[in-house]
C-alpha cells in the first residue's frame, strides 16, 4: 500500500523541486536579457540528470524507491521464511529434545546461519523502514533532502543493528 | 445501478468509515510486532544459552508463553495484511487473485493455529 504510493510522491516532489533549485543556482533567474536566458537553457540542456521522468516506465532511481522496494522484499521474506522458521522452532520445542536437536542441527550449518542472519537483517530493515512509514504517516519527512537522507541512512542503521544483535548474542 | 436520483445512487456507496480499517490494523499489528519481537530478541540475549532445556524452561513460564502467543497472533495478522496488498498489486487476473488471497487466509490461520497450539502445549505442561 505505502510501498506503491510513497515513492511516486517522492518522485513528484523531486520533479517539482529540482528544476527550481537548478534555476536558482544559475546566476540569472530574474534577469531578462536574451543572452542570460539562452545561457540558462544551455545549462539545463547540459544537465544530464534531466528529464527525470520522461515517461511512465522510465525514471531515475532515487533512495526512496530503493527503500520502499526493500520494505516489501524484507516483509515478504519475513512472512514466508521467517514465520516458517519461527513455527519450526516453536513446534520443535513443543515436540521434545529430539525434534529440537534436529532444528538446532540445521540452524548450526552454514546455510542455517545464512538464513538466521538474513532473517535478523530483514527484521531490522523492515523495522527501520516501517518506523519511517510511521513518520511519513503523520505527514513529516517528505522534504526532498530529509527524505533522501533518511532513505539512504536507514539501511545502514539496519545493518548496524543486525551486527550489534549478533555481537551481543555470540559474545555474551 | 438503478435509476434513482443522484443522491440515491451515491448514498451508502460513499465512505462507510471502514476504508482505513486495513490500514489501521497494519499499523496496530506493526506496533505489536515491534514490542513482541524485541521481547523475543532480548530474551535470546538474556537466556544462558539456546539449548532445548534453556528454551523449554523459559517458554513454559506464563509471561514468555503469553508474549509468544501474542507474537504469533500479531505476526500472522500483520503478514496476512501485508501479503494481501502484495497479491492485490502483482496478481492481475481476478480468479488467480481470489485463489491467492484464499490460500493466504487458510495458510495464516493454519500457521497461527500450529504456533499457538505448540505454545499452549508447552505452557500447560504437555511437553
Amino acid at each position: 500500500m505505502n510501498g506503491a504510493i510513497e515513492p511516486a510522491a517522492a518522485q513528484a516532489k523531486s520533479l517539482a523541486l529540482e528544476p527550481a533549485k537548478d534555476l536558482a543556482k544559475g546566476d540569472c533567474i530574474s534577469a531578462s536579457s536574451a543572452e542570460n536566458t539562452r545561457g540558462n537553457f544551455a545549462k539545463m540542456a547540459r544537465a544530464s540528470k534531466r528529464p527525470l521522468s520522461p515517461h511512465l516506465s522510465i525514471w531515475r532511481w532515487g533512495p526512496a524507491m530503493f527503500i520502499s522496494i526493500l520494505h516489501r522484499v524484507t516483509g515478504s521474506g519475513l512472512a514466508f521464511v521467517g514465520l516458517g522458521v519461527l513455527l519450526w522452532w516453536l513446534g520443535a520445542t513443543a515436540s521434545g529434545p529430539e525434534a529440537y536437536a534436529t532444528f538446532q542441527g540445521q540452524a548450526d550449518t552454514w546455510y542455517g546461519k545464512v538464513v538466521l542472519v538474513g532473517l535478523s537483517w530483514a527484521f531490522f530493515e523492515h523495522l527501520c523502514t516501517g518506523l519511517r512509514h510511521f513518520v511519513l504517516d503523520i505527514g513529516a519527512g517528505y522534504e526532498l533532502e530529509s527524505n533522501n537522507r533518511w532513505s539512504a541512512l536507514l539501511p545502514i542503521v539496519a545493518l548496524v543493528l543486525t551486527a550489534g544483535f549478533w555481537a551481543i548474542l555470540l559474545l555474551r | 445501478m438503478g435509476n434513482g436520483t443522484s443522491i440515491g445512487r451515491v448514498r451508502a456507496l460513499g465512505s462507510a468509515h471502514h476504508g482505513a480499517h486495513h490500514w489501521l490494523q497494519q499499523r496496530f499489528t506493526a506496533i505489536g510486532n515491534l514490542v513482541l519481537v524485541l521481547y523475543l530478541l532480548v530474551s535470546f540475549m538474556l537466556l544462558p544459552g539456546l539449548s532445548y532445556t534453556n528454551v523449554h524452561d523459559w517458554l513454559v513460564h506464563p509471561l514468555p508463553a503469553t508474549a509468544m502467543a501474542l507474537l504469533v497472533i500479531s505476526l500472522f495478522w500483520h503478514a496476512r495484511l501485508g501479503l494481501q496488498i502484495v497479491m492485490e498489486d502483482y496478481v492481475h487476473e481476478a480468479g488467480t487473485k481470489f485463489a491467492c488471497i484464499a490460500a493466504l487466509n487458510l495458510a495464516v490461520f493454519a500457521g497461527a493455529g500450529f504456533g499457538l497450539f505448540s505454545i499452549i502445549r508447552l505452557a500447560l505442561g504437555g511437553a
